[in-house]
């Protein structure tokens, strides 16, 4: 039986795989939220995996704080156009503009909470009872405790000690009508499993995961990119660095590591002598002990 | 390289969030900034040694109470394998979130104090290892260096054990003695037990082998959605998609329809644009079928020469999960891989007295975290696979129609 052997890649594969197409079955309108990371980029590719040569069976949804890099937003429409398929974008600069949420200020100002309510409103305009997302087990502690299918209640929350119970491979999709559920196919994929990942699948990715020369400023010992939308001390000084993204969020909470790595091979080759998690250069994980339990109550990804 | 995913159990105190702290610091899953914030959350506690336990509980109530409530998942790997842990709680009044731990995992570890020897929660915790068939359990005798490092104690608690693990249904368990704490024979075998000629915990958990853990001799192909593009390019294209549940399936082979009993043959088994000549458990796929059957979600593709028996009437063991009672005669759903059908609760046979494995009669109603014996009526036939010789086809679970709960993750016994 040993020809039968089955890599942990391709066990990892075969189960975000079957997560998609249970959300596809069981939902009645799902949305693939996408940001533009390698992890929902990822994604897309187990989606084209698990439905072609059909077409996908829910649009990419995309919550657009207005501050990407301009290289995220011409990576995913180069994307979109090679794969044709439907892109619905919503911007938090609406939700701004409309009074729902209010813009941050100060040093560490970010639109990174504020995209939960645009989120929030796109689920309830577009009527979306699942929205599949790229988060994974091994980022975050709180994350670490989530269901693979994660029900959030009405108003978009999550309820950590009253989740449902979630057993062998049946997802239980049931809901009423105005809660939603959040489904991660990723769940159980590391950040270098992830990158294992892209470099046997030969995935693409936007340019900023690989090393780059860009003025940058530093800060608690992390590396920002100098740019409009991030508030600079006057003492903050910027000088020029070969730098890349290790995550790929919104500009205003994302930073660089000083990096040589041009390809993906040199990634992996650097994750493995890393000494930090990837959340170590968010922002927004270092702002409390239980900062992602909390986001994630009230609604955010 | 190979995925192990394995569970722990055992009550805090018995050091569990220690050695899952162990085994990731000391196979350097823990990176700096992690490291940072144990050390930073141990002096606020008090502690002045790093408190590794910390590692792992995720939620703010948990860190206030400093017990596990939810399954947390963990991940860490070595160059020979990638390792999946389910840290679950060890209270009973969260048995129902260590089943869940429980139902995914090829391997469970149960902790045991050296001091206090086999209690009511190990004999619990190996019970729900039985019920749920996790083919390998490890029995880590910790806290060694509280015993002095001693064998004669070791091996009491491994005689203990052995008593009473007779009458359960575990293929294999092995006893390693450990200091979670000092890290002995958890990475490394230790110097303070030259007595003990077995492999450390890690080198066991790289080792054990899990190939047959997989049932790889009856196909069972559980659809779950049908994939017709209906496109210029694809007019006629049907497949359908699922993953291989067990067994193997290869290109030609006659197959059976389940529960409708039609026959038909495979003529493609596709997967992203490539032609397999076969798939196996548990990889996922789309099959393409010789003729044009009436065919959806919740049907079964199964070995038309050796086929499972399909009826409505169901012997089971159920964990019930819900805070509502569950008394004969109720109507829930019942999920068996990608089929919904309703399901009654004709009978509650026995309710099992899950720290002594006691069958417990005339019970007329079951509450939640309690283990039982049920009869159950379906409105349609569903597979009657046996659970101990295939976890895939022969578990489900039940959801009440009213709160969309899941109330009860079932076993079926043939």
């Amino acid at each position: 039986m040993s020809s039968y052997h089955i890599n942990y890649l391709d066990a990892l594969e075969a189960e975000a795989i079957y997560i998609l197409r249970e959300t596809a079955a069981q939902f009645e309108n799902p949305a693939l939220l996408f940001s533009g990371g390698k992890d929902s980029i990822v994604l897309v590719h187990l989606a084209l995996k698990a439905f072609r040569p059909a077409k996908f069976p829910f649009p990419l949804l995309h919550i657009d704080t207005g501050h990407n890099f301009p290289e995220t937003l011409q990576f995913r429409d180069n994307l979109i156009s090679k794969i044709k398929e439907r892109l619905i974008v919503r911007y938090v600069q609406d939700s701004i503009d409309k009074g729902r949420v209010k813009e941050e200020t100060g040093k560490y100002a970010s639109r990174n909470a504020l995209q939960t309510v645009t989120l929030l409103d796109a689920i309830s305009e577009l009527q979306l009872d699942a929205c599949i997302g790229g988060a994974r087990r091994d980022e975050e502690k709180a994350r670490a405790k989530e269901r693979i299918f994660s029900v959030r209640d009405e108003f978009g929350q999550w309820e950590p000690r009253m989740q449902r119970p979630e057993l062998w491979n049946l997802y239980n999709g049931k809901i009423r009508k105005g809660e939603n559920v959040r489904v991660f196919p990723i769940s159980n994929f590391t950040e270098l499993d992830v990158w294992r990942y892209i470099e046997r699948e030969g995935i693409e990715l936007p340019s900023l995961y690989f090393t780059h020369e860009r003025d940058v400023f530093e800060r608690d010992g992390l590396w920002y990119p100098d740019s409009p939308y991030i508030h600079r001390e006057p003492q903050e000084t910027v000088v020029r660095k070969k730098v890349r993204f290790r995550t790929i969020g919104d500009m205003t909470c994302t930073a660089a590591v000083l990096s040589q790595a041009d390809n993906v091979a040199a990634i992996i080759e650097e994750l493995i002598k890393a000494e930090t998690t990837e959340r170590g250069s968010r922002l927004d994980d270092k702002r409390s002990e239980a900062a992602m339990e909390e986001r994630k109550r009230g609604g955010y990804f | 390289m190979e995925l192990l995913r394995f569970l722990t159990a055992g009550s805090v105190d018995d050091g569990k969030s220690t050695l899952i702290g162990r085994l990731l610091y000391d196979s350097r899953s823990l990176l700096r900034d992690q490291l940072e914030a144990i050390e930073k959350s141990s002096r606020k506690k008090g502690d002045d040694f790093l408190n590794l336990a910390l590692a792992t509980d995720g939620l703010k109530a948990e860190r206030e109470q400093g017990i596990t409530i939810d399954v947390a998942y963990k991940y860490f790997s070595t160059p020979k394998r990638k390792f999946i842990i389910a840290d679950t709680p060890g209270h009973i009044q969260y048995t129902r979130n260590m089943v869940t731990g429980a139902s995914t995992a090829n391997l469970m570890v149960v902790l045991v104090d050296a001091r206090n020897g086999v209690t009511e929660q190990t004999r619990r915790h190996s019970i729900i290892a039985s019920l749920l068939a996790i083919p390998h359990l490890v029995v880590c005798i910790n806290k060694m260096d509280l015993v002095g490092f001693s064998q004669e104690r070791f091996e009491q608690i491994k005689e203990e054990f052995l008593q009473f693990s007779g009458k359960l249904n575990i293929k294999d368990i092995t006893f390693i003695p450990i200091s979670a704490l000092q890290g002995d024979n958890v990475v490394n075998l230790s110097d303070n037990m030259p007595w003990y000629e077995g492999r450390s915990l890690l080198h066991y958990l790289e080792e054990v082998y899990i190939e047959s853990d997989r049932n790889l001799q009856n196909p069972r192909f559980p659809v779950q959605y049908v994939i017709r593009p209906e496109t210029a390019e694809y007019p006629d294209y049907r497949a359908y998609a699922g993953m291989v549940a067990s067994g193997i399936f290869k290109q030609g082979d006659a197959i059976l329809v389940l529960p409708a009993g039609f026959t038909t043959t495979i003529t493609s088994i596709d997967f992203y644009g490539k032609q397999l000549p076969e798939a196996f458990a548990p990889q996922s796929v789309a099959i393409r079928l010789s003729d044009n059957l009436d065919i959806a979600r919740g049907d079964v593709f199964v070995d038309a020469v050796n086929p499972p028996r399909i009826g409505q009437d169901i012997l089971a063991n159920v964990c019930w999960m819900s805070s509502d009672e569950l008394r004969p005669g109720t109507v829930l759903i019942l999920q068996q891989n990608t089929r919904r059908v309703k399901a009654k609760i004709t009978e509650i046979v026995y309710k099992i007295e899950i720290n002594t494995l006691d069958e417990i009669v005339g019970v007329g109603a079951l509450k939640m975290n309690d283990i039982a014996l049920v009869k159950i009526r379906t409105a349609a036939p569903v597979l009657l696979d046996d659970y101990k010789f295939n976890r895939a086809t022969g578990s489900f679970i039940l959801i009440d129609e009213n709160t969309n709960l899941t109330a009860a993750a079932g076993v079926i016994r043939g």
